[in-house]
């Protein structure tokens, strides 16, 4: 068994999980089709159907999310945690990773074709909600021939679409891992996502979301919008740990250009943004972060409390974005619901980036809690 | 896998099919076995993080958490038994951890090394820290930070209105002493308290 196994040359595929016959019911009532969804697979379903683990990708993330697209030079996002031998063993999981509802990279949303008017929907694309989400990827899971789910692993929004999954049909998952994420986003939280979504609707290049036919992108808001919350992914020390004050090579003399090596950075970042990102994607996903508060609902854990989840809920000390005090307040609520429940919080220097990379405590405790899921198989 | 025969005794004060609390679980050894051979549920408590991880991989559901400071997670009276199983030495606030203990679970497990073991009065009488398999450290890497007596615990329970259902006294190498023992203050090398709530 190796530590480094790579899946190799990995193929996203689209499936057409809905038309405008059979169309999908959002939450809101309103009616979608068709819906297309892009999914990668890695690993073999077992004979019995009883190895799947779904990914629920985070606010920009794909469905790509291991192994390398042909010619690619990096692999997909979580490519550190999923494929043979890793944490997420591909040769023992089935491993299922979709793009989500209301996203840009495969799956249908905002910027996408309205069949009714033959242009992008634009913002007449209906407001979204989490349990949308779900309906999508059981769709999905249809689809595949998968009735139920060993696990399903999310973090930041990933694991907030765990957490609705498991308290809207805890029979169909086993277990739910949910990774620097939040059952309730603070004042704090939606206000950072507010400027993010002002920067991008005041670009006169929006357009009140009609950008794509007049052929040119809200650039600059789109940019500022990941620029500011590239911040909030990561913690001070790592910004000083990784920059520090340290000049940008090419300033010569002080001014208002990028002077310091973190200015250039977060450039980068919003630059490398545009290429695959759409802004009103950005605006319907962040939205429904902002409304997700499904323990206050009535009844919201009766489901489970009828269907027990196994759940795993880890936090990063160094997260300002969703902190320890977010887990701990899914734990409080799943403890009072009689869940086996695990918590953990894992130093890391990183801050909320830290669900994304290989820190050794966090990917242990993933490898364990997953070999134990396979061992106790579905419940 | 055997359990360890301190745990074992606890598990044999459990009724099955009930939910237990275990604050300093380590690596879930007694909930493992409380699970599988006894119909329990539960959920262990753990600070030291590679027990936290020995104790998900082997399927008892854990929090990385600080009995100290919280417990308040855990609602009023939701676990049926609350153990606290040679761990209260090791805690800064005893007295606020036992009431959280109290306001969680009817039934309390406490296990606790006897200080006033009459070997560990003469080592102190010689001038010496008390020493022993039951106090294996030494002064000044010690995870222990409370020392009690059997007596001055049972005083802190008094005062806090718990009521000792059984004690059951074990020598240095962990066999039970009987019932009757006499100054089992100055005998028992530890014991196992079952507490109840006046």
């Amino acid at each position: 068994m190796s530590d480094n196994g790579s899946l190799g040359i990995v193929e996203t595929q689209t499936a057409r999980l809905f038309t405008a016959e059979a169309p999908l019911v959002l939450a809101s009532g309103a009616v979608l089709g068709p819906v297309d969804v892009a999914f990668e697979t890695y690993g073999a379903l077992a004979p019995a159907r009883d190895n799947a683990v779904f990914i629920c990708h985070a606010l920009t993330g794909d469905a790509h999310a291991a192994g390398y697209h042909r010619g690619a030079k990096r692999p997909g996002w979580w490519d550190n945690l999923i494929g043979p031998g890793k944490p997420l063993d591909t040769d023992r999981f089935f491993v299922i990773c979709a793009n989500l509802l209301g996203g840009c990279q495969g799956t249908t949303g905002p910027s996408s074709t309205d069949p009714g008017t033959g242009r992008g929907y634009g913002l007449d694309f209906p407001l979204l909600d989490m349990t949308d989400f779900v309906t999508v990827h059981q769709a999905l899971l249809t689809h595949l021939g998968i009735d139920r789910l060993l696990a399903a692993l999310g973090g930041s929004l990933g694991g907030m679409q765990v957490l609705e999954w498991a308290l809207r049909f805890p029979e169909q998952v086993s277990n739910a891992a949910i990774v620097a994420a939040s059952s309730r986003l603070t004042a704090q939280n939606i206000a950072f996502s507010a400027v993010a979504r002002r920067a991008i609707m005041d670009d006169p290049d929006f357009n009140d979301g009609r950008y794509i036919e007049r052929g040119k992108v809200p650039r600059l808001g789109l940019r500022t919008a990941r620029m500011m919350a590239h911040i909030t992914y990561m913690s001070e020390d790592a910004f000083s740990e990784k920059f520090g004050r340290t000049p940008h090579p090419e300033r010569d003399k002080p001014g208002f250009g990028i002077d310091f090596a973190v200015e250039s950075y977060l450039d980068h970042q919003g630059r490398a943004f545009l290429d695959r990102f759409d802004a009103l994607s950005y605006l319907y996903l962040s939205r429904v972060m902002d409304y997700f508060d499904p323990f206050s609902r009535p009844q919201a854990t009766a489901g489970i409390a009828e269907h027990p989840v196994n759940f795993l809920v880890s936090s990063f000390d160094t997260d300002w974005r969703f902190g320890t005090e977010h887990s701990r307040r899914i734990v409080k609520h799943l403890e009072h619901a009689r869940q086996p429940v695990s918590f953990r919080e894992i130093p890391s220097s990183w801050g909320h980036d830290s669900f994304l990379l290989p820190v050794q405590r966090y990917h242990d405790t993933l490898r364990g809690w997953f070999s134990r899921a396979l061992r106790e198989g579905l419940r | 896998m055997s359990l360890r025969p301190d745990l074992d005794l606890i598990a044999h004060l459990t009724p099955n099919s009930t939910r237990v609390l275990d604050l300093g679980c380590g690596d879930g050894a007694l909930l493992h076995h409380l699970m599988l051979e006894h119909d329990c549920t539960g959920t262990g408590v753990e600070i030291d993080p590679e027990k936290v991880l020995a104790a998900i991989t082997a399927g008892v559901p854990v929090m990385e958490l600080d009995l100290d400071s919280e417990l308040d997670l855990f609602a009023a009276g939701s676990y049926d038994t609350v153990v606290l199983s040679r761990t209260i030495q090791t805690i800064r606030r005893p007295e606020v951890v036992l009431r959280e203990m109290a306001r969680i679970g009817g039934r309390l497990i406490v296990s606790v090394p006897n200080f006033g073991l009459l070997q560990h009065r003469l080592m102190l009488l010689r001038g010496r820290m008390p020493m022993s398999r039951e106090l294996p450290y030494s002064w000044y890497d010690t995870p222990n930070l409370r020392f009690t007596t059997l007596v001055d615990l049972e005083d802190l329970f008094a005062k806090l209105g718990l009521v000792i259902d059984q004690r059951i006294n074990l020598s240095l190498t962990g066999e039970p002493l009987g019932k009757r023992l006499r100054a089992a203050n100055l005998r028992a090398g530890a014991a196992v308290y079952v507490l109840s709530q006046g």
